[in-house]
Formats: C-alpha cells, structure tokens, sequence
C-alpha cells in the first residue's frame, strides 16, 4: 500500500471518498510519522492524538454514509496562533504558559465542520515574530531540506515554520497558518510548498493570536495549489465577530483550477529587481515569466515606485500595533506571572521572562514609534507610506491582472546563521510585506531549485478578493515546474531517495 | 473658545488678600451610555451583579478576541449629540489609549481621540440673573475600565471586571464657567438633558455620571491662568466644594507670588481640599493611534435624521411651552428639571388650569414629597387624586381651605377625592336658605359687632370668620360675603 501521508490532500479527500482507506487508517499514518519525525523536525508543539482519532472515526462513519464534507477525514496542523478549545494555544510564547482556550477560532471552527481532523499545534516564531521560526519558545524548527551534499541544519522560514515543515515533511496533508509580513509565503518558498495569504479580511481574525491586527491575515500552507485552494474555500468566511472581515461569497477556489490563463495580463514590476539579487533569483524569475508567456500571457513591465519604502514603513507599523496587542499579557489574568514585591514589578518581571528577545525588540520599537513626539515622525509616514503603496498597486492593476515576483531573496540559509542581525532577518521579507501593507492577496509557489538543490519559489500578487486567478495562474507555474517533494528523508533515519514512494 | 472669554460676573469673584480673582471652570463629564449591552461585547451592563459575572471574553482580553461595535451605544451618542444641539460626524474613529493598569484587561482604552462622534454643542443655563450658554466642545464614546478592590484580602487587590468595556460618553465642555455655581447648574442641566433623552441615568450615586473638572483663577480681564484637573467627582454637590477649595488654593499660592503648577488632583470631601495625585511630567504618554480592530464609524444624514425626529421635547422646549400655557417661568424651570416631575404635572394639568395645577403641583405635592424624602415616582398620591382635588376646587364643591384638609386625607388615607367629600360631608354649602340661616343667627347674636361694622366696613371679615366657623367652613365663601353685605346694609 502506498505510503498514505505521501499523498496530497486530494487525492487523499478521493482515495476515502472512493473506501481505499479509511479516515482512522488516514489519520494514524501521520500521527505515526509525526511520532518519528517531531525530534527531529520539532514541528508540532503539541500532538493531540486522541482527538485526532476521535474525529477520524466520526469522519469515517460520515464518510460511510457517503455524506462526507469537503474535508471529510483530513488530517491537518494548526498554527500554534489559532485557539483551539481545550488545547495548547500559546503561540510559542513563555507568557502564554499554560493557556488553553475556552473558544474555537473562527478559520479553525470553519475546518472542523466541514469535517477535518486536528493532529495537534504546530510551532511558529513567537507571536508570529520571525523569519527563520527560531524565535519560538519551543525552540527552532528544522527544515526537511539539506543543501545537497551537507548535513546542516536549515530553517524552515517563518513565522509558520511549523507549517511548512510539517507539510513538506508529509506530517499532515495541509496547515492553516498566518501571514503578517510574509509569514506564509516566505517558509512555503523555503521549503517547496504552496502558501496563499488571501486577501485582508477574506478569513476572519476572530480567535487567531493578534499581531499587528491591520496586517494579519490567515491562509494555508499545502501541498499542491489545488489543495491551497480546497483549503481556503474551507477556512474562509464572512465573521459577524470580525468587523475587518469581509462580507463577499467565497468562491470554489479549486473550481477555478484548469482554466488556463490564456489572455491574462502579467505584470513584472522593475522595482523588485534588487541589488545583490543572487543570479538564481534572477533565473527562476524569468523563467516564470517564460512559463506563463507560453501558457498564453501577456507579460509588461510595470513600476511600483514606493516599494523600498515596504520594509522600513513595516518595520514602523507592524510593531507600534504588536506593542499595543501585547500589553494584555499582563501576568494578571491567564499565562505566565512572576510574582514580584508589588504590582509594577509583577508586571516587569512577567513581561521580562514571558516575551523573547525578539518579541521585546519589537515591543520597544513600537512603543517608541508612537510615543509623544515621535508619532508625527515615524507611525504618521508609514501611514502616508502605506497609502502611497497601494496606490501604486491601484495604478498597477489599471494596466495587468496579475504581479510576478520572486517570493524570497534566497533559499533557505542554516540554523543561526542571522539570528543576530535582525535587519538582515527582516530583509527575507523584502518582496512579500508589499502585499500586506497593500491588504492584497499573494501566494507563493515552488518554482525550481538553487544550484544547492534548495527549493525556491516565485510569488503572484493579485487584486482584492480575486484570489481565484492567483490559483489559476500558480497552477500554470506549477505544471511547468513540476513539484518538489523532500527527496531526502533523513529524520527517518532511511537512505536518500529510498524513503518515499510517489502514487 | 470666544476671542474675549466672558468676564464673570462681579458677585462671582473671589476675594483674595491682594483683590478680586475670576474662576474659568471647564468640565469633562463621562456619562454611562443607558444600554444592555456593553460598546464593544454583548456582555450585560446591570448594575450590582457578582463580581466577575457580566464579563465576556473580549472584556477579559482574551488572546485573539476582538470588539464589535454596539450600534445601540452608537445612536445613543447621536441622540445625546442632538440633544445639546451639536454637530453630529458621519464619520469618526477609535483610538487607543494605551497603560498599563490590572482593571484595564486589554492594556488599552479604546476611546475616540482624533475625530469623536460629535462635536461642537450648547448647553444654555438659567442663572439667578439670566441665560448663559456653556459651549460644548466633542462627546465621544469611549470604554469604561473595570474595578480594582483593595479592601478583600490582606496582600491581594481584587478586580472586578463587570464594568469593563461599558459603554461611556465623555462630555466636554469649553472653559466657559466662572463659578462654582455656574458648574453645579451645568451638570444640573446636563443630567436633566441626558435624563429626558434617555441616553443615561445621571445616577451619580453608582458612578454613572461623574466629572473631571478643570479650574483655573486669573485676575478679571487677564487671559487664563495653568489649570489643574480634578479627577473622579462623584456629585453635584463635591462638584461645587471642589472647585471652591481649588481656586482658593491657586489663589493662595499666586497671591504668595508662587506660580501653579499644570496636574492632576483629587478632592478629598472629608477634609474639604484637593491634593496632587500626579504632575504634568508623571503624566502618561498614552502612545494613542487608531485601533486597527475596528473600522471608522460611519451612517448617514437620514439616519441620524431619523434618530431626530424620535427624540422627546427637551427641557428647554417644555419650558417655553409651560410659560406660553400661563406658568411663571420659576415654576416651569422647576417642573422641567426632572422628566418625573414635569410628566407628573402634565397629567395633573391635562384639561386643567395651567397655573391651578402648578401651585398645586410643586407647592403641595413637591412641598409634601421633600418634607418626606420622597420623589415624584413614590408619591402616595396620584395624578389623578390630585387631579381630583383641583376639579372640586374648580367646581366650587370645596374650598381652598378644605381642599388642604381633603389633600391631608388623601395623601395619608387615599381614596376618591369626591367621594371623600361625599362621605365626610365636606361639600361647600351653596344652599343659600341654611346660609342665610347662619347669617341671620350671627347678626342677631352679635348686636355690637353689627354696630361696628356698619361704622367700618372692614370688619366684614369677623361675619365671614365667624359664619364660616358656625358651618364647619363648609359654606360657599362667595355667598357668604354676598348676603352677609346684604343684610348689614354694605355697598
């Protein structure tokens, strides 16, 4: 029998649909690999087995009667950001010691009924800080890649770099994860798997650990791009609860599949191409372009003037709203409290051990960014710089359909290797924070690899709410690139190559 | 603020050692917003439930929680915009204000910082020498913060959070009163204004209305002088005692040729005085900026048009209408200042003399309910026993002075005005046979007094006196006079 967690999440969603294997069957050929894996990959911070079969035998007895839903006896991973009632939900925080959850997210609620299965909490930078997913209280998470040849550790990117190691490394058939500044595209790109941040307000916030509230947004991280799009047309909804979300139907993404981008109008912003871009960026980026030329685009240059202003106005907004967020971490209700001689000290002392490094960094920029006299200077700009942002989309989308970008500046780099140089960290956000600040949706799709064997990904933005031609068109990239599965399964302890089969 | 802020009148200055000083008073009134819900959770806003029961999990800051605007509190802040005659913004924003503090869940406040919900209105006042007007300059809808308690336990404060995130309208005014007196008529009217419009209780008793008063001195005619803030007032009546002991000690202090220093104190109404709770540079820096949870708030002209046309009249239209049906305009600023009261008198005077029903209304009724400690809402009499009370009097089946002996019946006994006079004989006596009666046995009793009055007609008054006595005060005064005049032959 083929090697169930191997497969993707369609053609998992047939083989139970068609009785060739059960959801329990499903569900404990991951919770197995999960088991064998986790040591070595430290994805999941918290494996809730027992749950897991419980929904798989509820989803198997649905699918017995033939009426499974969408997601009938999916196994998927949460990011450690979503509440989940009764669970770990801590995001990979000291200062949420403990905390479990009397509430269900919204996006998490909305996978359960249509009839998904929780195999437990994957680990994220904390608080959804980071792109390298070292800065969580659980420690790093290690990518299932090598460079080809070496033996070092990588990291899987972040802040989700739970999710895209466990998808990538088959230990779940998909992961909800969020994206604030490039938070899904950019691990999905470092580990070969499909992640789509939909639209600001397409999924509902209501549930999912803040951040910077005008900038976070949830998506999955998949496989294969029809399984990004089964997923999100699970995880999105219009939330009475979450005044941000938006009230617009959710169209069938995976519907959407299989047209063809005939016609469609590509834009290739000059602005993207950086200084000190490595020539592989380079390559893959104007092989994507070629790719969708032969599938019938048209492709034109177009100028995004204000894009090196992203970075910086980011680096402003997103902390002054995080430090803001964070202040209920108070050591008073829920999570961690250090006691101290009086409430001042509680307080500092809480806060001091509860948060990491890089938490605390962007606690104290934020504070200082809205601070008496500082506000007009730095948070008033980036406001004024963020409009000017998506204006220059506005007038973009007057001429093309669709943005092609690299997703990243590289390909995954080792453990610790810019753990302590933040400005160089946050540069791997450099093509994806546009996006966020601008509200619009981008996903990003695996693409080749570098000359080190490392997957690399291209990255298409699109216009609001139309996140059904970004499918279409990372389709396209993706049947020309072909997919990128770990070819080498060391943490199984197996030879190269040797390990996985393909159906 | 006006180009040249009024002067205070000249009986409101304060004498110092060194001459005369002038108030200048501004106030920040937060009103609760009269709701069941709370601004931004569907969590209840009763009032003495157990600690912690009314908390939802955005009151609590739960992780991932967010608020959800209460379009209930948002039309209650129109009205109230309304109701002071104010500019209403079809577009406003939240804000958050930003410390630290264990009644304060979210570690912020959300408020309305930048642009506020309605802007600038009027309050008119009616001072003992004329109208002023108070000019009002935002009201804004912000969230309460819950309850410490430091009385429960030796080491520990509590905190309550059933008033965490209730809603509240701050109110503020323009630095246009110049006396304590003018302040306490302030939040007097603003209360009544709420109080009709329902937008709040004004019971300053459970903390629901409650002001930050501002209090500066100068010299008459010099600009303002540095303010200080009073926090947290809690009656009308501190309200007054607060700013009197202020500006006497800025006074003290500039008269001494020290300076004042801009801060925040608190009254303490057990010594009389206020004292320093924080100076200008402990102040918070609040860090406010709009609170990216929540989109600006916006309706349109018709709707807030059509929130206009379901307010009841307002005080000062009621007045105006009291004093065009005949009343003197005391007794209909005394009728207006509570809605009780002025609705009270309005079923008293329906089909009624207007001015009848007022002297009965407030002197009486009012007179009678203060002697007890009692408002209108708990009066033993009705509107309608009083109603009953002045019908007989009108009719002529009473007299005024029975009328007072019948209200003393009904008020302690109840009953059916006119059936009590049925039943206890109380009728006037109109039958002008027994009073002539009556008048003949007085005039043939008292042969000298007739004698008297026929030198001095004047002494008419002791024949009336004393028929009146001889049937129980029951006869018709009118007739009385009438034949009494007859007999003895006056003009």
């Amino acid at each position: 029998m083929t090697d169930l967690t191997s497969l993707t999440l369609a053609e998992a969603r047939d083989g139970l649909a068609g009785k060739q294997f059960t959801a329990l069957e499903l569900t404990d050929a991951f919770l197995a690999a999960i088991e064998q894996a986790n040591p070595s990959l430290n994805a999941y911070v918290a494996v809730t087995a027992d749950q897991a079969r419980a929904m798989a035998r509820i989803s198997g007895n649905t699918l017995a009667k033939g009426k499974g839903r969408a997601l009938e006896g999916i196994p998927l991973g949460i990011k450690d950001l979503f509440a989940t009632k009764g669970v770990h939900t801590q995001a990979c925080s000291q200062v949420l010691d403990g905390f479990k959850p009397t509430y269900e997210s919204t996006v998490t609620q909305n996978l359960w009924d249509a009839g998904a299965v929780m195999l437990g909490k994957l680990n994220m930078d904390e608080f959804a800080m980071g792109s390298s997913n070292e800065t969580s209280y659980y420690g790093p998470v290690v990518n299932p890649w090598r460079a080809s040849g070496k033996n070092a550790d990588l990291v899987p990117g972040g802040s989700s770099g739970g999710s895209a190691t466990a998808v990538a490394a088959s230990l779940c058939l998909g992961a909800t994860a969020t994206d604030t500044g490039g938070s899904i595209r950019q691990p999905a790109a470092l580990t070969g798997t499909v992640g789509i941040k939909p639209t600001y307000g397409r999924c509902s916030r209501w549930g999912v650990v803040a951040f910077a509230s005008s900038l976070d947004q949830a998506g999955p991280i998949a496989k294969t791009v029809r399984d990004a799009a089964i997923l999100l047309k699970a995880m999105a909804s219009h939330d009475p609860k979450d005044t941000t979300s938006a009230d617009l139907p959710v169209p069938d993404y995976e519907a959407a599949l299989g047209k063809g981008i005939k016609g469609l109008k590509v834009g290739v912003p000059k602005e993207y191409r950086i200084d000190g871009m490595p020539a592989e960026i380079e390559k893959l980026w104007q092989q994507g372009i070629d790719w969708l030329k032969a599938a019938g685009a048209t492709i034109h240059e177009v100028s995004l003037p204000h894009t090196k202003l992203a970075l910086p106005a980011y680096y402003i907004v997103a902390p002054a709203e995080a430090s803001s967020n964070l202040a209920r971490y108070d050591g008073m209700r829920y999570g961690l409290r250090v006691p101290g001689k009086d409430l001042i000290e509680t307080y500092e002392k809480s806060r001091a051990q509860g948060f990491g490094k890089e938490v605390k960094r962007r606690i104290i920029i934020g504070t200082y960014v809205l601070s008496a006299g500082y506000y007009d200077a730095y948070y008033l700009q980036a406001q004024k710089v963020r409009t000017l942002i998506k204006r220059d989309f506005d007038e973009a989308y007057q001429k093309v359909d669709v943005l092609l970008t690299p997703a990243t500046p590289n390909a995954a780099f080792p453990l610790r290797s810019m753990s302590n140089d933040p400005i160089q960290m946050y540069l791997n956000d450099i093509f994806t924070v546009t996006v966020n600040m601008a509200g619009l949706p981008g996903i990003a799709v695996p693409a080749g690899l570098a000359p080190d064997g490392l997957p690399l990904g291209l990255q298409l933005i699109g216009k609001a709410f139309d996140e059904e031609t970004l499918f279409r068109a990372a389709e396209v990239i993706e049947q020309a690139a072909g997919r990128f599965p770990v070819s080498n399964r060391w943490w199984t302890g197996a030879a190269p190559g040797k390990s996985r089969k393909t159906s | 603020m006006p180009a040249t802020p009024r002067p205070a009148p000249v009986s409101a200055r304060l004498q110092g050692a060194t001459g005369p000083w002038e108030l200048v008073i501004g106030l920040e009134v937060h009103a609760q917003v009269a709701s069941n819900a709370k601004l931004f959770s569907g969590a209840s806003t009763g009032f003495g439930a157990p600690p912690n029961s009314h908390v939802s999990l955005v009151d609590a800051a739960m992780p991932g929680m967010l608020p959800v605007i209460n379009k209930e509190c948002v039309a209650q802040a129109i009205r109230t915009g309304l109701g002071l005659k104010a500019q209403i913004n079809l577009m406003s924003t939240f804000d958050r204000k930003n410390y630290f503090y264990p009644d304060l869940p979210q570690g912020y406040q959300i408020s309305q910082f930048k642009q506020p919900v309605v802007g600038e209105g009027v309050v008119v006042l009616d001072m003992a020498d004329g109208e002023i007007e108070v000019g009002i300059e935002r009201l804004h809808l912000e969230q309460d913060a819950g309850k410490s308690l430091h009385d429960q336990h030796p080491d520990y404060s509590y905190v309550d959070l059933n008033r965490s995130g209730v809603a509240l309208m701050e109110i503020v005014s323009k630095p246009d009163m110049r006396s304590a007196e003018e302040a306490k008529a302030y939040v007097t009217k603003l209360r009544t204004i709420l109080r009709y419009l329902g937008t709040c209780d004004g019971d300053m008793e459970k903390g629901n209305l409650r002001a930050d008063v501002n209090v500066s001195v100068r010299r008459p005619g010099e600009p303002f002088g540095t303010r200080c803030e009073i926090k947290n007032v809690n009656s009308i009546r501190f309200i007054g005692q607060a700013i009197e002991a202020e500006a006497r000690r800025q006074i003290d202090i500039k008269e001494d040729g020290g300076a004042i220093v801009q801060e925040t104190r608190l009254y303490d109404p057990n010594k009389g005085e206020t004292r320093s709770m924080r100076s200008k540079e402990e102040a918070h820096d609040y860090r406010y900026f709009p609170d990216p949870d929540l989109l600006p708030l916006e309706f349109t002209q018709s709707y807030v048009d059509g929130l206009a046309k379901g307010l009841p009249e307002l005080p000062d239209a009621k007045r105006a209408r009291f004093i065009k049906d005949g009343l003197s305009p005391y007794d209909a600023s005394v009728l207006v200042a509570e809605k009780a009261n002025a609705d009270f008198f309005e079923l008293v005077a329906k089909d009624r003399d207007g001015k009848m029903s007022a002297n009965w209304v407030i002197n009486e009724l009012f007179g009678r309910l203060n002697k007890e400690g009692l408002d209108v809402g708990a009066s033993p009499m009705s509107a309608k026993q009083l109603g009953g009370i002045i019908d007989l009097i009108a009719s002529g089946s009473i007299s005024g002075k029975i009328a007072k002996d019948l209200f003393e019946i009904v008020w302690t006994e109840g009953g059916d005005p006119a059936r009590l006079v049925e039943e206890r004989g109380l009728k006037q006596v109109t039958d002008l046979g027994a009073i002539e009666k009556a008048v003949d046995d007085i005039i043939a009793a008292n042969p000298d007094k007739v004698e008297q009055v026929k030198l001095k007609p004047t002494a008419l008054g002791w024949f009336v006196g004393a028929v009146m006595k001889s049937t129980g005060g029951k006869a018709n005064p009118a007739a009385v006079n009438e034949i009494l005049k007859k007999k003895l032959g006056i003009v």
